[in-house]
């Protein structure tokens, strides 16, 4: 019964993935990855992750990909890359590369899977997450909001205009 | 009932797709948004471990990692309207003063 869920929303994810990298606008990657990101919290919902499904909707799609639409609004990027390649080569060795790669995880990641474990129903919820959050995870937390704060002070500061440049 | 291996094998698919596209493009938004692909993908893995073993854990680590992916975009994406600002391209190949 869940394969009926998990298949499609693999499907999704993967052809969401390969969206992103293909894409010749920059648009069509951002969309794509708003597909990944539903997608994936499909498959967080099956495994009994409702809190961090419904954090992945509203931070990574309601706010990241809103973001880098709003950025690709900015910058009117020029359609397709430069011609010139300054690497020949790189696009056929990259694809050798992954296809090694994905070999390697593969089998590093098969190694590691086990049976699921018996949970409770209650696992995955926001008060689970919540009690472990405050509770052995506080210190983590707190650095969490100083990053977020560091984060916001360099936006402004290099989202500021030199001073004495005028405003194009 | 899936197995963890089948959500496993997906995120290990969606990292290499991460990666190949960081090594392919060249547009600095599109590398960003394949950064993003294996941000994700890893997410997937740890929500996965989590379940397998029966603690909230890795479902806390996801949380951070989101912390993490929120910040580093929005420094990111204000570094690249800045290229974009001083070179009008945000092609990386036009970045390269600093090639060794």
């Amino acid at each position: 019964m869940e394969w009926l869920i998990f298949v499609p929303a693999a499907c999704l994810a993967l052809a969401g993935g390969i969206g992103v990298i293909a894409s010749r606008q920059p648009v069509h990657s951002a969309l794509s990855l708003l597909v990944v990101l539903a997608a994936l919290a499909v498959t967080y919902l099956l495994l009994a992750a409702q809190f961090i499904a419904v954090l992945q909707v509203i931070v990574y799609a309601g706010a990241i990909v809103v973001l880098f639409l709003f950025v690709i609004m900015l910058l009117h990027a020029r359609r397709g890359e430069g011609s010139r390649e300054k690497l020949p080569r790189q696009r056929a060795a990259a694809i050798v590369f992954g296809a090694v790669y994905l070999v390697v995880l593969a089998v590093a990641v098969l190694a590691a899977a086990g049976p699921f474990a018996q949970v409770e129903p209650d696992f995955g919820t926001a008060q689970r997450v919540g009690q472990s959050l405050f509770g052995t995870y506080v210190l983590p937390f707190e650095l969490a909001s100083i990053i977020l704060l560091v984060g916001m002070i360099a936006a402004v500061v290099l989202g500021r205009r030199p001073s004495g440049e005028e405003p194009r | 009932m899936v197995p963890p291996g089948a959500y496993l094998l997906l995120s290990a698919v969606l990292f290499v797709l991460g990666t190949v596209g960081v090594l392919v493009r060249r547009n600095a938004l599109i590398i960003f948004m394949a950064v993003e692909l294996m941000l994700n993908s890893v997410n997937l893995a740890f929500v996965t471990f989590a379940r397998q073993l029966g603690t909230v854990d890795g479902q806390v680590i996801v949380f951070f990692v989101l912390v993490v992916a929120a910040v580093e975009v929005v420094v990111g994406l204000a570094l690249i309207v800045d290229i974009f600002r001083s070179r009008d391209s945000v092609d990386i190949d036009d970045v390269d003063l600093l090639r060794g």
